[in-house]
Parts: structure tokens; sequence; C-alpha cells
């Protein structure tokens, strides 16, 4: 499923006084691409995201996901939040079974499909937990699960490992990767990272700074897995670096 | 030179535990009424513990024509469920309506307002004029008590649901209703359910006041009134002690379910 955006723009009030967040957006992320959005924080680029997961309203332009317009959350997108946002009251499987329990499939279908993507990430053995009871990682990784068992055509990420250390955050990049090529998932993900930009994307939309326009839309055409080492690497790198105007931070 | 006496060692590690400091009030203050008792030397000022300990042994027997230490409690505590879950249906539905849509919150609030810091005490005399002496004035007077606390760790509870769970759950394909019974009534559950500890703490208290309304002839509250008129002060004792057992006991309870079905608040930070 392709998604496009036409001229998306929103604008903010706070006490009367109005704020473009987003100014005319246009973009098209083709099917089984993964994309990321890569912008200086405050850029808007949350809110592009929400936008397109129906959370939000854009106060012009349109979201065409498919051929359809997009008016409020579908169960063609699955959005993945950087707090992780799972259901501390249900088990991990529970967690995994709820876009499906929401749809009506019974107990044993449902888990049986959850178990299933409780695999794909590596926790198998993990599905009576409790998601206090794993680290971050695990539970973003649980959360990525309970996106991918609604089946969605686009998988929507906002920052999601942004609050995990960098060694974790480098196991479950390329974890994400080899989860992306098995299921063949659109991918819109959302960082501030340029490395982390860099590593997984095959497109990179650079936002400007507030209100948030495409500055430019950069393919990377480096070879699959990726060696952040490689001089190559660091090509793009300083070239993606040099397009955004704070200083990189991981 | 040392004539410090040496302690056997058991008691230095009695002293240094958290039990010693627990119990040493109430060992206290059951030497001090003690003593006080044998210095007054008047039972129906100040009875002595065995006289109270006497009416304690004995729960099942009947006090003055009036009925049981045990069977008075029960009577009391079959009104306070009743009160109580009057309060509780209708306190859970407004407060989660007032948590969830900013509408029915501004309807409620203003009123609410103005009720909230009345004493449940306050209305018995409206009780007894509209409802008369009897178990509806008694529901009325703890349900009033009940419905406060209920009601505002309720609509706490709502008011304090993380924002991307719903927005996790309409990305996931919940429809209003599910998020409600999903995602808003499990994720408020346990601050409701502190609401409802609370709650059932003042309508325990209201009870044992309304029992104590001219006219009533059951309960624990009225079979303390009673044994004040008869001088029995030993029985008002013995009264006392039960109320505070029974509503210790209920407070347990509520944790011991707390610790068990809610322990992801604590731990989910």
């Amino acid at each position: 499923m392709t998604l496009v955006l036409e001229d998306i723009s929103k604008d903010f009030e706070q006490r009367n006084i109005r704020s473009s967040a987003l100014l005319s957006i246009n973009l098209e992320v083709g099917e089984k691409e993964f994309t990321c959005i890569l912008g200086p924080s405050g850029c808007g680029k949350t809110t592009l995201l929400r936008i397109i997961a129906g959370l939000e309203k854009a106060t012009t332009g349109k979201v065409i996901l498919g051929g359809s317009i997009v008016t409020g959350p579908t169960s063609r997108t699955a959005m993945i939040f950087q707090d992780y946002s799972l259901f501390p009251w249900r088990t991990v499987l529970d967690n995994i079974a709820f876009g499906l329990e929401m749809k009506g499939v019974n107990e044993e279908e449902r888990h049986k499909v959850a178990s299933h993507y409780l695999d794909l990430i590596g926790l198998c053995g993990f599905g009576k937990n409790f998601p206090y009871e794993l680290s971050g990682g695990m539970r973003q990784r649980v959360a990525v699960a309970r996106a991918l068992a609604i089946d969605p055509a686009v998988l929507l990420m906002d920052e999601p490992f942004g609050a995990l250390d960098a060694q974790t955050r480098n196991m479950l990049q390329k974890q994400l990767l080899e989860i992306w090529d098995k299921t063949q998932k659109t991918v819109l993900f959302v960082t501030h990272s340029v490395d982390e930009a860099v590593f997984m994307s095959d497109k990179i939309i650079v936002l400007t700074n507030r209100p948030g326009t495409v500055k430019e839309v950069v393919n990377i055409d480096l070879p699959r897995p990726r060696d952040r080492t490689s001089q190559d690497f660091a090509k793009v790198r300083r070239y993606v670096l040099g397009l955004i105007d704070e200083p990189q931070s991981i | 030179m040392q004539v410090t006496p040496e302690l056997p060692r058991w008691w230095h590690r009695f002293l240094s535990k958290p039990v010693f400091l627990k119990i040493a009030l109430p060992v206290i203050i059951i030497i001090s009424w003690e003593v006080l008792s044998v210095l007054i030397g008047n039972e129906f000022i100040l009875p002595s513990i065995v006289s109270v300990l006497l009416v304690l042994s004995n729960p099942f027997a009947d006090i003055l024509g009036s009925g049981s230490l045990v069977g008075n409690a029960f009577v009391s505590l079959g009104r306070v469920l009743i009160g109580f879950m009057v309060a509780a249906v209708l306190a859970i539905p407004i407060g989660i309506g007032m948590g969830r849509s900013g509408r029915v919150h501004d309807f409620f609030d203003s009123t609410i307002q103005v009720f909230r810091p009345i004493p449940p005490l306050a209305w018995v005399p409206l009780a007894l004029a509209w409802f008369r002496i009897g178990l509806l004035s008694m529901v009325f007077i703890i349900a009033i008590g009940a419905f406060f606390p209920i009601l505002l760790n309720t609509l706490d509870g709502v008011k304090s649901i993380k924002k991307t769970w719903v927005e996790a759950a309409h990305t996931l394909g919940a429809k209003e209703r599910q998020v409600l019974v999903k995602v808003v009534i499990p994720g408020a559950a346990p601050t409701i359910w502190t609401g409802l500890r609370v709650g059932f703490g003042i309508a325990w208290m209201c009870v044992v006041a309304a029992e104590m309304m001219p006219g009533t002839n059951s309960g624990i509250g009225y079979l303390i009134i009673t044994s004040y008129n008869w001088g029995q002060v030993q029985v008002i004792i013995a009264g006392i002690v039960i109320i505070g057992i029974i509503g210790l006991g209920i407070d347990i309870l509520f944790k011991i379910v707390e610790r068990k079905k809610f322990m992801w608040r604590e731990l989910d930070r």
C-alpha cells in the first residue's frame, strides 16, 4: 500500500495565537519501503506521524493510503510510541493479542497468532509475564509485536528507541530490520538521530525547523546489512548531517 | 567502676527490632488504662481491662436484651454494605463520565464542590424528616459518606490514564466502548479501588453514628448507646474495640486484593 501525503499543513492555536507546525508537506512512501522522517526536535515530525495515524487532523491537505483518504485511526496503520504504552495490567501475550480481541477474534485463535509474533520478536517464553517484568528493550519489542499482530500495511514508529541505551538501541535496530525483512511491511520511522536514519532507511525525509517542511529527500543506496564503520556510511552520514541545522545527538 | 547492669543479649535484639516500636504504644496505653482504672476505682467511668475482656470473650452472649456483639456487628455490616453499594453504583459511573468528558465534568462539578464539604452526619435530621427512622435513612447517610471518596478517586483514576494507552487502543482498532471497557476501566481500577477502600472506611464510621439516632433498635452503634444509658461502660468499650477490629479487618481485605490485582501500578514506572 502506498502512502501519499498531499499538501499537509498543521496549525496550532494557543491563547488565540496561531502558530504553524507543519507547512505544506508533500511526499510519497512506496510499498515495503523503510522511510525515516528526520528533523530537529520541535520540527513537527511526531505531529506528522500522528496525522498519518489518524490521531490528529491536518489543518489542510490529506493523507491517502492505498487510494483512500485517512480520516481516523484505521487498522491499516499501527503506531508504536516512544514510551511503549503497553497495557500494564495485561500479560505480554494479551498485550500482543489486544488488536485481535478488539476485532472479536476468539481467545484460542488470537493467542495462536500472538504466540507467532512473540516468537518473531524472540521473546517466546515471556507470554505470561507482565510488562513491568521486562526491560525497556523487551517492552518495545512487545509493542512492535502488538502492532504487527493486527497485520497493518504500514508501521508508524515514533522515536521508538529514543528511551533506550545505545547498545540496546543498536540491537533493536538490527532486529527491527530483520522483522521488516520477514514481514515486508512499509515502515515510517521518526527519529532525530542521523546515525539511526542512515543505518535503517531506504529513504530519509529531512524536515526543516519549525514550521516543518520537506527540506530534502535522500535516497540511501548503501547495501544491507550496513556497516556503520565503512567509509561509504560515513560519507552519507556526513551529508545528511549537513542538512540539519542542529548538532547531532544520538 | 562499671555499675551498668549487663542486659541479656535477646533484650538488645528485641529493642532494635521494628516490632518493638510497633507494640510499644499499645502496651503503654493498656498499662496506663489499667493503672487509671484502679486509681479512679469507678466502673461507671473507666472499667478495668478484665471486665471489658469478659464482655469480649462472650461475643455471642445477649447483652441487656439488645442482642450480642457479633449479632449487632453483622446488622451494622449489612447496612454498611447496602449504603456502600448504592454509593459505588452512583459514584463510579459519574466519576468515569466526568473523567472522560469535559461536558459531563462541568455539569456535575459545581454541585459536587458544594456538597462535598458537608459532613455526612449533618444530613441526619433531614434523613429523619424524609425517610423516618429505619434502614432507608441509615442507608442514605452511609451512601453520602461513601459517595465522595469513591467519586473523587474514580475521577482521578480516569484522568491519570496515560494518553498513549487510549491512542494505542484506537490505532489497534478499538471502538469508543471498547476503549472504555478494555483500557479506561482497567487502567483506572487501582485508583477506583483506593476510593472504594476509603469510602468503605467512611461508611463504616457513618453506620455507627447513624445507629445512635433515636428510635434505632439494632446494630453496634445502638448497642453502644444503650449500654451508655444503662451505665455499662465496659460494653461501650467492648463495642468500640469490635468496631475497630472490623474496620481494620476490612481495610486489610481491601489491601490484600490491591496487592494481588493491582501490583502493576507500583511496578510499572
